[in-house]
């Protein structure tokens, strides 16, 4: 098991950009590092890019933790960008519909691409 | 062969719905799309209900399994869930009839979004009184085995949003309270069952104001109030096959 309890790592990549690597497991127990990320990301960020390449596993209280993070985004009026997500997850994504509310890339370079 | 890890769960969710179909007839089901709490009018809530399972030795396979398999004998009286064939596994679709104050039958339905061994999620449609899912699983915590249903929520539309104002969310908490402590005595623990509420975001959405068109509880009305008038007419209608 690999589970997404520890910190996870955060990127700038650009101005106004944070990159949120989200790697290992994310089920219920990820929240405090999902919450934790998303509070260091969030800092002077007009766009939330989370990387999903490094993602292994992911239920239902997984796609939660995306969902409350999503709002508190919005709420801070930032975009939410994605990136690297495998066929299987872009189907969840898809069918949780948050594919509409959540714009996806293919690579970071696409991603950013996109903010710019 | 290793099998690659992002498919280790891929037997656990639905596949990709447009949209609902129930093949009972039931209304307000056939034809909905399936919903998110992002889709919803209201302020969104995470309410988390649990009850320790105290002095039964179940694993959290086992409480899911027996969760599953009896689910809709642990409801309150007066609601019904009509489970599909299959049982609750990941894409199947479940009629509901859920009393509502002043004797109205509400018929909705669910999705099953997620299944596993530890865990299940229901999503509901388009016309629900929310737009979100409800995730039951169970866990170990403390050397307990805990069982756990978590809402994520939005009242789907103005409507439903003043009923869950005035005593719906009141009555959603007793339902969950009813089933986890149903839960629990049928698998012979004790244990208080606790109710936490998070307002994940405080804003309506009044874009989805207009999702008030699909009202399953509107529109259950005008089916109880127009069965009279379709037993009348029954006997003037073109016998089928």
């Amino acid at each position: 098991m690999n589970e997404l309890t520890s910190q996870l790592q955060v990127r700038v990549p650009a101005t106004g950009v944070s990159v949120i690597e989200i790697a290992g497991e994310v089920t219920r127990e990820s929240d405090g590092a999902l919450t934790d990320a998303y509070e260091r990301a969030a800092k002077g960020a007009r766009t939330i890019v989370l990387a999903f390449d490094k993602l292994d596993y992911m239920n239902s209280s997984g796609i939660g933790l995306l969902v409350t993070l999503l709002v508190r985004a919005q709420r801070s009026h930032q975009s939410v960008l994605a990136y690297g997500l495998s066929e299987h997850y872009r189907q969840i994504f898809e069918l949780t519909r948050l594919d509409e509310v959540i714009s996806i890339h293919e690579t970071q370079d696409a991603a950013l691409a996109a903010v710019a | 062969m290793s099998t690659k890890p992002e498919n280790r769960d891929a037997q656990a969710w639905a596949q990709p719905v447009d949209r609902l179909t129930v093949s009972d007839g039931h209304i307000n089901v056939t034809g909905r799309r399936p919903t998110a709490p992002i889709h919803g009018f209201g302020r969104m809530w995470q309410k988390s209900y649990r009850t320790p399972l105290t002095g039964a030795k179940v694993s959290p396979t086992e409480v899911i399994s027996a969760w599953k398999e009896h689910f809709p004998e642990f409801w309150p009286a007066g609601n019904r869930f009509f489970a599909p064939l299959a049982g609750i596994a990941p894409g199947e679709v479940a009629a509901l009839d859920l009393s509502m104050p002043g004797g109205l039958k509400l018929s909705t339905g669910v999705l099953v979004l997620y299944a596993d061994d530890e865990s299940f999620t229901l999503m509901t449609p388009q016309g629900h009184m929310f737009a979100g899912w409800i995730t039951f699983s169970s866990f170990v915590e403390d050397g307990v085995t805990c069982a756990q249903a978590q809402v994520l929520m939005r009242a789907s539309d103005p409507l439903y949003e003043l009923g869950m104002t005035f005593g719906g969310h009141r009555q959603e908490d007793a339902h969950w309270v009813h089933t986890l402590s149903e839960l629990a005595k049928y698998l012979g623990a004790s244990g208080e069952v606790t109710a936490e509420t998070v307002c994940v975001d405080r804003k309506r959405q009044w874009s989805r104001a207009k999702n008030i068109w699909h009202n399953s509880g509107v529109r259950s009305g005008m089916h109880m109030a127009g069965a009279p008038f379709r037993a009348l007419a029954k006997p003037f209608r073109p016998h089928e096959g």
